[in-house]
């Protein structure tokens, strides 16, 4: 399993890694952590002439506690994110999703910026950002622009980061329902990606939920919120009862992916018990 | 000093642990080169043209090779090692395995041509600008559908794609009125999917003609090296065997899928004199896949028929076994000598009638793996008995006891004659359940089981009691049903002048501990510091002879083979020792490293005796100097390890999720050497066999292609995903080998998969459903439980 003959690149600031995106276009690929280019590059499925590793550009590094957010480099590694004291105490979901990737090797190796960018459905990264409500920062040689994680992933394998754009960030805000936040996972049990994946975050006053923010990995092609669960929870107090109504029919209306670990109808049910599981967690 | 019995660690792993170990890839060797193979995509497809006129032209291609050069060399193919006639007594149907197909590929990764550049890259990167057109035909692969009329063929000569059909035991016609007289007869239909070995090291394979001696040299990941350079000399290339050495150097797990002969193999070889360079193949994982010989593919209809009193009156099993695109080199022996020959299994069942269809398929070849045929007949035989036990509502448990065979140790009371043509050297079976019961508390199961009703779980026990044969093979009996080779083993025991010694092993250890266990077995029977032994195997300019490892046969037969040697040296020893005590060698005992006149102090030390051989200037008349034996060991049986395996399961309704709460295993290996060894060997088979039941299966779609050909698809049991074993063991002897052992290596995968597969049954048993086809996923339960 080698991969095509490629051109490595190692720019050192951001501006030169945009410089060479620009250089190359459509013949480069971005290069960080490599736990999903890697693969694809050894199975050939894919073979550009240009490899930009973004690894050695230090700004892209590192996790800032800001007053309302919680900034993560694009580079951080899964490992890196799963140990941030910040993260645990105001996103727990964002620590824990991260803990539940791949195994050791690939926490210490892999990137955020590398698997949002790839875009697995399967993936753990899009229902927990998408929970939490997480902005990505994506830059151009026009700058930063801030895109809402509801806007990032538009399909299988499919962003918003445009051809000679690098995302460099993701911003996780500082909110109530962050802080009182899980993930759990029925993982396929080959990759141990999500078969089914299910983010909850919910804010709570007075004993009732404010706001319920409920997001789905692996269940269909393009990672999802389920409004309808949401919707339900908002103004009751979240007990077994409550959670049962929500969750009653979990991904109406999407389009749910099938293949012979999760049929259709059986992926759909696991979202809903996976459902259960998440909100009952934060019961 | 007793070495025998203890957990000595394995000398092997320090290299193993601290990555030192040398395997075949690691070899480098100067000019070499690298081969890169064209596989075709197709699993059925006749070859119009192969263009290579691009690809030659590319940076640091050496050579491309394609069938039309194997073709023009004469070259035939790799050969089938063993020979299964019709039930009509005509041959089986053996269409060659070419090195390199030019008229058509049968299965997805059946190798058009073999690109050699300088570097592996650059040979990868040739190889896809090889250009074939193919004509893409219709496949097949389930070997029921493929015997269908209309169906594929994928060989033109072989009719309905029938290799060979084949039947044992009692007549069918007084087996069939025995079923259709019976109180109580069990039907199960079944499938024992096909698995993919995924031995960790992939197959590799390195050439080298060295044009100085012309000698060949062929390095290659194998179990079996003297084999290879048997069937590679005398069959495939028709090189004089003086002139070729294979050495097979630390290997990665073979599971058997490195017993086999592969075409890479001579090809590598071949291509060596052609360009007078080495040449060095290793697979992708995705070719390990895509053409390492794969295990079970059994499509099975059974009947067990039972009185009143459920006592088993009669068996009948009719299979289709998927022999894949090309007979690999045991393929024929797996579903019929190894699987039909078990069907006795620990009961006294007074009729058998087995019958197999052996089936091409356009899919790749299937052979032995871990168990290899046994392992297919305990989970028919296992899945009758616990399925017949719910049926009549009696006690699993209780229905075997009933039917077990009585106690025979093969000295005093005769070995116990099947109906399958086998005869059990020693056996005791009753003790290997009962210890089982005991360990799992099975009162308070069957309680907790019962408690458990009405909850959002359901708990399920299954059981699981074999008989396998191993210690493979006594050469006369084997060469009766159709082996093409003997099945001895050789080994020399090699005693240097300073009394240290090193042992020529014909036995070949990819995994199995050999330079541990075979070390304690030598520093006992000698009396030497397990530090003075080395165990040397894998090469055949080292070794006279091998046979190779696989059938749980290398400390029963290899291991009997080096006792032999270690009698005659000493045996020489003691003559020496004799002429310098000046006494006789009947006045003689030899322990702990010393010949002593008996009643006296007067002794001499076993390096004494190994320097007087080597500098025998005071020497007995007559005597060769030297103290170096080999022999040659070929076993009276095969030896008949059993055992009892329990698994207790836990489903969760609202997922269909199954979680194997506690596994126990009672196995009867006969002695053991080294019970640490033993129970790794334990272990890990019953990993494999617990993975079979739940994860590991091969998927093909309706063009043949491998839809889970990779990591990502293909799952394989982690240790998260087991429970932690509790093991424990009966001990009955092997009566005919002098080590009295039996073998350990595939028990745990023999007996495993019907326990966990009976255990779901167990727990969906309110569910109204005969079967669960492997492998057990959540889904498939999920969907019991809520059709239901």
């Amino acid at each position: 399993m080698v991969p095509s003959k490629f051109a490595y690149h190692k720019p050192t600031t951001i501006k030169d890694a945009i410089a060479l995106l620009t250089a190359h276009g459509d013949d480069s690929k971005i290069l960080s952590g490599g736990h999903s280019l890697v693969p694809v590059l050894k199975l050939r499925l894919n073979d550009p002439e240009h490899l930009i590793d973004v690894s050695g550009i230090e700004s892209m590094g590192g996790i800032r506690d800001n007053e309302k957010s919680i900034t993560i480099g694009a580079n951080c590694t899964h490992s890196e994110i799963a140990n941030n004291a910040a993260l645990k105490e105001h996103a727990p979901m964002i620590a824990l999703a991260a803990s539940m990737i791949g195994d050791i090797q690939v926490r210490n190796f892999g990137t955020i910026g590398g698997s949002i960018a790839h875009a697995d459905p399967a993936a753990d990264w899009p229902a927990v950002l998408l929970a939490a409500d997480a902005n990505v920062i994506i830059t151009s040689v026009d700058g930063n622009r801030t895109v809402d994680v509801d806007q990032f992933f538009k399909g299988l394998f499919m962003t918003a980061v445009g051809e000679e754009e690098i995302i460099t960030a993701v911003s996780i805000p500082k909110t109530a329902f962050n802080k009182n936040s899980t993930y759990v996972k029925f993982p396929q049990p080959a990759s141990r990606f999500a078969l089914v994946g299910c983010a909850a975050a919910v804010a709570n006053s007075d004993g009732y939920v404010t706001e319920a923010r409920v997001a789905f990995s692996g269940v269909s092609a393009t990672p999802f919120r389920d409004g309808n669960v949401e919707k339900s929870l908002k103004g009751n107090v979240l007990n077994e009862g409550s959670i049962a109504t929500a969750t009653a029919s979990v991904a109406d209306g999407v389009s749910v992916m099938s293949d012979h670990f999760a049929a259709e109808n059986y992926r759909k049910h696991m979202a809903g018990v996976y459902a259960r599981k998440a909100l009952s967690a934060l019961s | 000093m007793s070495y025998i019995g203890s957990s000595v660690k394995r000398v092997e792993d320090k290299r193993f642990i601290t990555g030192q170990g040398r395997y075949t890839d690691d070899i480098v060797l100067p000019q070499m080169t690298y081969a890169c193979m064209v596989r075709s995509p197709h699993a059925h497809a006749e070859i119009v043209s192969v263009d290579i006129s691009h690809a030659e032209k590319m940076d640091g291609v050496v050579k491309i090779f394609t069938g039309k050069d194997t073709d023009a060399a004469g070259i035939g193919g790799v050969p089938c090692g063993w020979q299964v006639d019709f039930k009509n007594g005509d041959t089986m149907k053996e269409p060659p395995h070419p090195l390199l197909v030019s008229d058509k590929a049968r299965h997805a990764g059946d190798a058009v041509a073999m690109v050699i550049a300088e570097t592996y890259a650059q040979a990868k990167d040739a190889a896809e600008m090889v250009m074939v057109e193919y004509n893409v035909l219709p496949a097949v692969t389930n070997a029921k559908a493929a015997r269908a009329d209309g169906a594929p063929q994928v060989h033109a000569d072989v009719p309905n794609n029938l290799a060979f059909d084949w039947e044992l035991g009692n007549p069918r016609a007084e087996v069939d009125a025995a079923i259709a007289g019976a109180h109580h007869v069990t039907t199960l239909e079944f499938i024992n999917q096909r698995v993919i070995c995924n031995a960790i090291e992939p197959r590799s394979a390195i050439g080298h003609f060295d044009t100085a001696y012309d000698k060949y040299t062929l390095y290659t990941s194998t179990q079996n090296p003297h084999l290879i350079r048997l069937l590679l000399c005398a069959f495939v290339l028709g090189l004089p065997e003086h002139k070729v050495r294979v050495v097979g150097p630390d290997v990665g797990g073979g599971f058997g899928s490195k017993i086999f002969h592969y075409t890479e193999e001579a090809l590598v070889i071949w291509g060596s004199n052609q360009i007078k360079r080495p040449i060095k193949w290793t697979a992708e994982r995705r070719e390990s896949f895509m053409t390492d010989a794969a295990g079970r593919d059994h499509i099975t209809t059974a009947k067990m028929a039972f009185d009143k009193d459920g006592n088993v009156l009669a068996l009948t099993a009719d299979t289709f076994a998927n022999m894949g695109a090309y007979l690999s080199t045991f393929a024929p022996a797996v579903p019929t000598y190894l699987h039909g020959t078990l069907l006795q299994g620990l009961y006294t069942t007074p009729l058998i009638n087995v019958s197999v269809d052996a089936v091409f398929t356009n899919t790749t070849a299937v052979d032995a793996y871990r168990g290899a045929g046994r392992p297919e007949a305990t989970y028919l035989l296992e899945r009758l008995m616990d399925t017949a036990a719910l049926e009549m509502g009696r006690d699993p448990a209780e229905l075997r006891l009933q039917n077990f065979i009585e106690p025979f140790d093969g000295v005093e009371q005769e070995g116990y004659m099947t109906q399958v043509a086998l005869q059990y050297d020693s056996g005791n079976y009753a003790p290997v359940l009962k210890r089982g019961l005991e360990m799992v508390g099975y009162e308070q199961f069957r309680a907790d089981q019962k408690a458990a009703e009405g909850s959002g779980k359901l708990l399920g026990i299954g059981f699981s009691t074999y008989i396998e044969a191993c210690g493979i093979a006594p050469s006369a009996v084997v060469g009766a049903l159709g082996a093409r080779a003997g099945l001895f083993e050789s080994a020399q025991v090699q005693v240097h002048p300073t009394g240290k010694v090193s042992v020529y092993s014909g036995s070949h250890s990819h995994g199995q501990g050999h330079e541990t266990t075979f070390a304690q077995v030598v520093a006992d029977k000698m009396g030497v510091p397990i530090e003075d032994v080395e165990i040397i195997h894998g090469d055949s300019d080292a070794v006279a002879f091998g046979m190779g490892t696989y059938g749980s046969r290398s400390l029963a037969v290899g291991g009997s083979a080096i006792v032999k040697s270690i009698e005659k040296v000493l045996e020489k020893g003691a003559k020496i020792a004799a002429h310098l005590l000046e006494a006789s060698v009947d006045d003689l005992d030899y322990a702990e490293g010393k010949w002593t006149v008996r009643g006296t102090d007067k002794s001499v030390a076993f390096g004494d005796v190994s320097l007087t051989a080597y500098v025998p200037h005071n020497y007995p008349e007559g005597l060769e100097p030297g103290l170096d034996f080999s022999s040659f060991y070929d076993p009276a049986n095969f030896t008949y390890p059993f055992g009892c395996h329990i698994c207790i399961v836990e489903i969760d309704k609202e997922t269909g999720a199954v979680k194997i709460k506690r596994f126990i295993a009672v196995d009867d290996v006969g002695n053991v050497i080294n019970p640490m060894i033993v129970d790794g060997q334990i272990h890990g088979g019953l990993a494999q066999g617990i993975g079979q039941a739940f994860c590991e299966g091969a998927i093909y779609d309706e063009s043949g292609q491998l839809i889970n050909g990779t990591y990502m698809d293909y799952v394989m049991p982690r240790a998260d995903d087991l429970p932690s074993f509790e093991v424990d063991r009966t001990v009955t002897p092997c009566p005919h080998n002098p080590l009295g052992v039996k073998g350990a290596g595939e028990a745990g995968c023999i007996g495993s998969t019907p326990a966990v597969v009976n255990a779901v049954m167990d727990a969906l048993k309110g569910y109204g459903i005969h079967d669960v086809e492997m492998p057990i996923t959540s889904q498939k339960v999920w969907n019991i439980i809520h059709r239901s």
